[in-house]
């Protein structure tokens, strides 16, 4: 595409690698543009930064929409729109189970049930609230794995998104690292978790604004829904797409053989829906930050609500455009294209091979003229610096109030606890950085890294549900409860590792796949920290009543909310948000 | 949000104001031309209209000072 515009000299930019797209100068101004304007947006906001409320917890005076807004857009990483766009490409829409069963319960289950006890109690952080249900052990195992994955995921996902940018534009990796990390350093230490939270609302609208055209020329072009499924079938019939059940989420779920992600529908249910999700949408504090600077219960309540209309919308700019790549992208004379896997892409150089992970991009240039190629390109930069600048702030509270005030400085003055917010924020960024380039000399770095975040989301997830719901549990059934979990979650991870053939017994059946390995090894892991943290806790004495006030379920008078009309009530529009989930899942069924 | 004083809205209502004009003036020169690339569907007019209405609706009501 861009046939029009006037190429950028590829000097100008260090453009190092053939690329599959090229930006015009009006491209270049629009992501320009896009930089300059975070920039204001963090010096307007420095002023709004003053205090360590302010700072790290945005003053909690965000509305329900936009805490709801942020709370998706930090998720909703433009790593993430891409390796599920190619996921639908690869797999058809079953990629979908990840944006809807595998989010919205457990966003509902954060509003309705969960944020209460997070809002009263009045906590910064989940490592806060572990501090005040358990004590401080418990919390600083928490807040310093948390800290720790947090930057090395941030590095990680750097070093992707450069490596994204070099092969859809050509751009240099140490260019796309160093500039985007400067903005986002920038923005985050001046306006704090304001800044991050308003940045995060301008790139969800960026990426609606820059992505969403793509399905819909591509639907024009395939005539709707329904005649992409006819082009689909007749491809299949043909033989020139690889037969199987594209458009379907769960009739090809009964056995683990009869799909291509080798899932079984209990894996996808309990350990995507409950073990996986769950962990990730109520207790990473990437995400529950968001809704802790809510202005309000209610809002906080309403947060993940709004949230989760949006969430299952998702795929109509994710999922969609990689079906839709099946039927129309074609090749220079007119064949049928033919994505493929990176190692094939990597075997066979010079091939002109792309990968599924490069559907979105394409689907871009075939429709995107200049101007809104840029549009669409500034959407993918804006989601990789709001989830690094979701990281970094959420680094930044925890290290500052989990790690720095309890045990280095106990007792400073407030302005001295934001000026160490704000050095963390660098340093934060610049240990990205660190991680970014260590990844590049190592690449099989990243796969250990995500799965070891993966370690300790699950185990967590069972001990702050039972640490919220049961009276009963004690410092000690925590502490054991999350060890013992994380411990066996990297068991069976080594385990598999050591001996594939041990994924029979870890996913109960020998036709698993990889990602059947990750729902079941969360759903272990959950079991053995509620079970560890059960059988310790009756071993060992419980702490008074008094002392769960607020933090436990039964021992916390919740605030009563002012009357308000259905149309502004969060359970009305919890209840239309099931109703639209359930029908979701039983039309695509 | 009144303490931050300027909505981010506002912010929105700017930023896509500007991208509007600027993809709606190069679609309406590329229609002049006669040079649009027949994938288009003129995206660019229709999607840079739409996204300038939204921005200028934005920045209006949100406006700093409007409400005051």
């Amino acid at each position: 595409m861009n046939l029009l515009g006037a190429r950028l000299s590829p000097e100008m930019l260090a453009f190092a690698a053939p690329s599959l797209a090229h930006l015009s100068p009006l491209d270049i101004s629009v992501i320009a543009i896009y930089f300059a304007m975070v920039i204001w947006i963090g010096f307007y906001l420095k002023s709004k930064a003053n205090t360590s409320e302010e700072f790290f917890m945005a003053g909690r005076e965000m509305t329900a929409w936009i805490a709801g807004l942020s709370f998706v857009s930090a998720n909703l990483g433009s790593l993430e729109l891409m390796g599920w766009a190619g996921s639908a490409y690869q797999y058809g829409i079953l990629a979908a189970h990840w944006y809807w069963v595998g989010a919205i319960p457990a966003m509902l289950f954060l509003g309705m049930v969960m944020m209460p006890f997070y809002y009263v109690c009045k906590t910064h952080s989940v490592p806060g609230y572990l501090k005040l249900r358990y004590g401080q052990g418990s919390s600083t195992v928490a807040a310093v794995s948390f800290a720790f994955m947090t930057v090395l995921m941030s590095g990680v996902n750097m070093f992707a998104m450069a490596e994204v940018m070099k092969i859809v534009l050509g751009w240099d990796l140490n260019f796309s690292i160093i500039v985007s990390s400067l903005a986002v350093a920038a923005y985050v230490a001046l306006g704090g978790l304001r800044s991050a939270i308003f940045n995060e609302v301008l790139q969800f609208v960026l990426i609606w604004g820059g992505a969403l055209l793509v399905p819909i020329l591509g639907l024009v072009e395939t005539g709707g829904w329904s005649g992409f499924k006819a082009r689909l079938a007749h491809n299949i019939a043909t033989g020139a797409t690889a037969p199987g059940d594209y458009t379907h989420m769960w009739r090809s779920m009964g056995h683990f053989a009869d799909n291509p992600m080798g899932i079984h529908w209990t894996g996808i249910l309990f350990g995507l829906g409950f073990a996986i999700s769950f962990g990730y949408w109520t207790t990473d504090f990437l995400v529950v930050q968001r809704v802790l600077a809510a202005n309000s219960l209610r809002s906080a309540r309403l947060a993940p609500v709004i949230g989760s209309f949006f969430k299952m919308a998702v795929p109509f700019i994710v999922i969609l455009p990689g079906l839709l790549g099946l039927v129309v992208l074609t090749n220079a004379d007119g064949s049928l294209m033919h994505l493929v896997g990176e190692n094939v892409v990597a075997a066979h150089p010079g091939a002109g091979l792309h990968s599924y992970n490069e559907v979105l991009p394409l689907m871009m240039v075939r429709y995107l003229g200049p101007g809104l190629l840029g549009l669409g390109i500034t959407a993918l930069i804006a989601g990789f610096m709001s989830g690094m600048a979701g990281n970094v702030s959420a680094f930044t509270a925890i290290f500052t109030y989990d790690i720095y005030q309890p045990h280095i400085v106990k007792h400073a003055k407030d302005e001295h606890y934001v000026l160490v917010g704000r050095i963390v924020t660098i340093v934060g960024v610049v240990i990205s950085i660190g991680a970014a380039y260590l990844v590049m000399n190592a690449a099989g770095i990243m796969d250990y890294v995500q799965a070891l975040f993966s370690f300790f989301i699950s185990p967590l997830l069972g001990v702050v549900l039972l640490g919220m719901f049961w009276k009963r549990a004690t410092r000690q059934g925590g502490f054991w409860g999350l060890l013992m979990g994380t411990l066996t979650s990297i068991g069976l991870w080594a385990w598999v590792k050591a001996d594939p053939s041990a994924l029979r017994f870890v996913a109960i059946s020998p036709d698993a796949k990889d990602m059947a390995e990750n729902m079941y090894r969360a759903l272990w892991s959950v079991s053995t920290s509620v079970g560890v943290n059960v059988i310790v806790s009756l071993c060992t004495k419980p702490r008074p009543l008094s002392e769960l006030a607020g933090v436990v379920y039964g021992a916390t008078p919740l605030p009563v909310e002012e009357p308000v009309p259905f149309y502004k009530n969060e359970w009305f529009w919890t209840a239309i948000a099931i109703v639209v989930f359930l029908a979701l899942n039983i039309y695509f069924w | 949000m009144h303490s931050t004083g300027i909505s981010i809205w506002f912010f929105i209502g700017v930023l896509l104001t500007v991208y509007g004009a600027m993809i709606l003036g190069y679609g309406i020169y590329e229609l002049s031309s006669g040079t649009m690339a027949v994938a288009n569907y003129h995206a660019s007019v229709w999607w840079g209209g739409l996204l300038l209405l939204v921005g200028v609706f934005y920045g209006v009501r949100f406006c700093p000072g409007r409400n005051e």
